[in-house]
């Protein structure tokens, strides 16, 4: 269960969601897109288009780029991605055992699309509340959602339950702007919601149907409206993955020249620990982002190297104050402890 | 015997402590009732499997009673219609936590055939029953007669884990873990290092020993540091880290 914390204008969170539904539809996976936002099919129409090996490696020459893992296990049934660091390389190998690359310029084609079984959940034309769900206390929205998911879940023997069916496929949940107002749940709007167990009982039922059957699931939550912040922290504990966004438009870090390079940065902040003790720790923690005219990359934060002796005091305390927040490991040049006042 | 140990984690992860507490008193040879709430049965059995412990043939023979929160869950909610007798012990998705008392209690009694060792409840993780809508003084209830039912009339141990911070707004949370401080024979908590994140040293881990509950004697606290591996945890003095020497 991935669990995603909105960028503050939804753009790039936006876009990680239509990464991984692409990935779905070109590894053949079924998919299933919940929104009551815009409506699935609008969103599938704007996947991005993949790109082939040889096109892309002729376009883009040597610059940093990362690969979107994809880990698969039969027996958890549940698959997550993690992120190779690129320490290794700089461009893109040309043997990639796990994850495509995409074109964000370019739209993904129809027939790539049809070539999956979509099924959507669109919150407004949803047929009206159920008798039965009312055993469950819970937001009529989000217990409609879990039932069409269950449905779907059984009906096409993701869960197993069809042992005439060879080939076993991968379900790739996505939800989007999970405890919006939208879905009805007044978790973005009050500090004191009305239901505030609604949106963490959805997501214990959606981690029990997900153990249960091969799925993956990618939710994203514009978390900085939630007032509440014990509804948060019950929320991480119950995903197995959480990454926030935090994107510097609009925000003082814009024109900081520490983060000139980047337009965001990537918050870590649980990884899975799936079917072992440990878990897979990278090195560094600093994650940002950067959303070239084709590309969107992850990457290693690196401070810009200090050149000149005119930049000013008041600059470079900026700088101080910016490089105590990244945490130890990280590959920067040597900055922000001292400065030595003559 | 008669033991109620709380496991405590701050910014990190303290599973790896239910899973030895699990493969430790399986080992003992006692009869176990796991409430696991968090994880599904393959997680531990895949884990218990690296520490030397078979969960399938210990639920077999009847060693090892588990409750699989999530998949309870799911029959619960999506299954045909119950039958009368035989709530389900989740039931309180929609009422009180009885009901999983009662099922913690049936499965502990002694029975006849087979003679294992003293019974031990494990619960993984406390802090998901706040989440599922159970109030903080349900989960301070049904942990209490657990504790009569296991630690005194049974003479069986107990043992919990629960998820806290420092800072955390959480303030139901931090109500039932503060109570269950005071009520501990035993505390582990495992904490995140204080300057952040590490390769080689994954946390903290501090032990805390009532020696006495009624007298005001000191606490034993002891400070750890530890590193997880695959296969077992390694344990060594602050500052003493393989890393370092």
């Amino acid at each position: 269960l991935v669990f995603t914390e909105e960028d503050k204008y939804g753009l790039y969170s936006n876009l990680l969601f239509k990464y991984f539904l692409a990935e779905g539809i070109v590894c053949g996976h079924d998919l299933f897109v919940a929104s009551a936002k815009e409506h699935p099919d609008n969103i599938l129409k704007e996947l991005p288009a993949p790109l082939l090996d040889d096109t892309y490696r002729k376009e883009l020459g040597d610059e940093a780029a990362v690969v979107n893992s994809e880990d698969f296990q039969d027996s958890m049934k549940i698959a997550w991605r993690y992120q190779n660091l690129p320490k290794m390389e700089t461009s893109p190998t040309t043997y990639t055992k796990f994850g495509h690359y995409y074109d964000i310029s370019k739209k993904m084609p129809p027939e790539l699309c049809q070539s999956v079984k979509r099924h959507s959940f669109y919150l407004h034309e949803e047929l009206s509340f159920e008798p039965k769900m009312k055993a469950w206390n819970m937001n009529s929205g989000y217990a409609r959602l879990l039932q069409s998911i269950q449905r779907i879940i059984s009906q096409e023997g993701f869960d197993g339950s069809d042992p005439q069916k060879k080939q076993r496929n991968v379900l790739r949940i996505g939800i989007q702007s999970l405890g919006s107002v939208l879905w009805g749940d007044d978790v973005c709007c009050s500090d004191t919601p009305e239901d505030p167990h609604s949106l963490t009982k959805f997501l214990y039922v959606l981690r029990g149907l997900l153990r249960k059957s091969l799925s993956a699931c990618i939710i994203t939550v514009p978390s900085h409206l939630v007032q509440n912040k014990a509804i948060m922290e019950r929320v991480t504990n119950l995903s197995d993955m959480v990454v926030g966004l935090e994107s510097f438009i609009g925000s003082e870090r814009e024109t900081n020249p520490l983060y000139k390079d980047y337009h965001g940065l990537v918050h870590v902040r649980q990884i899975p620990r799936l079917n072992s003790l440990i878990c897979d720790v990278s090195d560094t923690k600093d994650l940002a982002f950067r959303l070239k005219r084709k590309l969107f990359t992850i990457e290693r934060l690196h401070l810009p190297p200090d050149l000149s002796d005119t930049v000013s005091r008041a600059s470079k305390q900026d700088l101080a104050g910016s490089a105590k927040l990244l945490s130890s490991g990280c590959s920067a040049v040597a900055m922000g402890k001292k400065h030595l006042d003559f | 015997q008669g033991k109620f140990t709380l496991l405590r984690d701050t910014r990190t992860d303290g599973s790896f402590l239910v899973h030895h507490f699990l493969s430790f008193y399986l080992k003992a040879g006692c009869k176990v009732c796991f409430v696991a709430l968090l994880q599904s049965f393959s997680h531990y059995s895949i884990v218990a499997q690296k520490l030397g412990v078979n969960l399938a043939a210990a639920k077999e023979q009847g060693q090892l009673v588990f409750l699989e929160g999530l998949k309870s869950c799911l029959d619960l909610l999506f299954g045909e219609e119950q039958q009368p007798g035989q709530p389900s012990p989740l039931q309180f998705l929609s009422c009180d936590l009885r009901a999983l008392f009662d099922f913690v209690r049936l499965s502990l009694a002694p029975c006849d055939s087979a003679s294992w060792k003293g019974p031990v409840l494990l619960v993984d993780d406390l802090s998901v029953l706040l989440s599922l809508g159970a109030t903080p003084v349900a989960v301070l209830d049904f942990i209490h007669y657990c504790r009569v039912s296991v630690c005194c009339q049974l003479q069986g141990n107990v043992v919990v884990l629960v998820h806290s911070s420092e800072d955390s707004e959480d303030e139901e949370n931090e109500l039932v873990v503060n109570s269950l401080c005071h009520h501990s024979d035993l505390i582990l908590w495992a904490q995140g290092l204080a300057t952040g994140f590490c390769k080689d040293v994954h946390g903290q881990i501090k032990i805390i020993k009532r020696l006495s509950l009624r007298q005001a004697e000191q606490d034993l606290v002891q400070i750890y540091q530890y590193k997880i591996q695959d296969r077992n945890v390694t344990f060594f003095a602050p500052g003493l880290s393989a890393a370092v020497l």
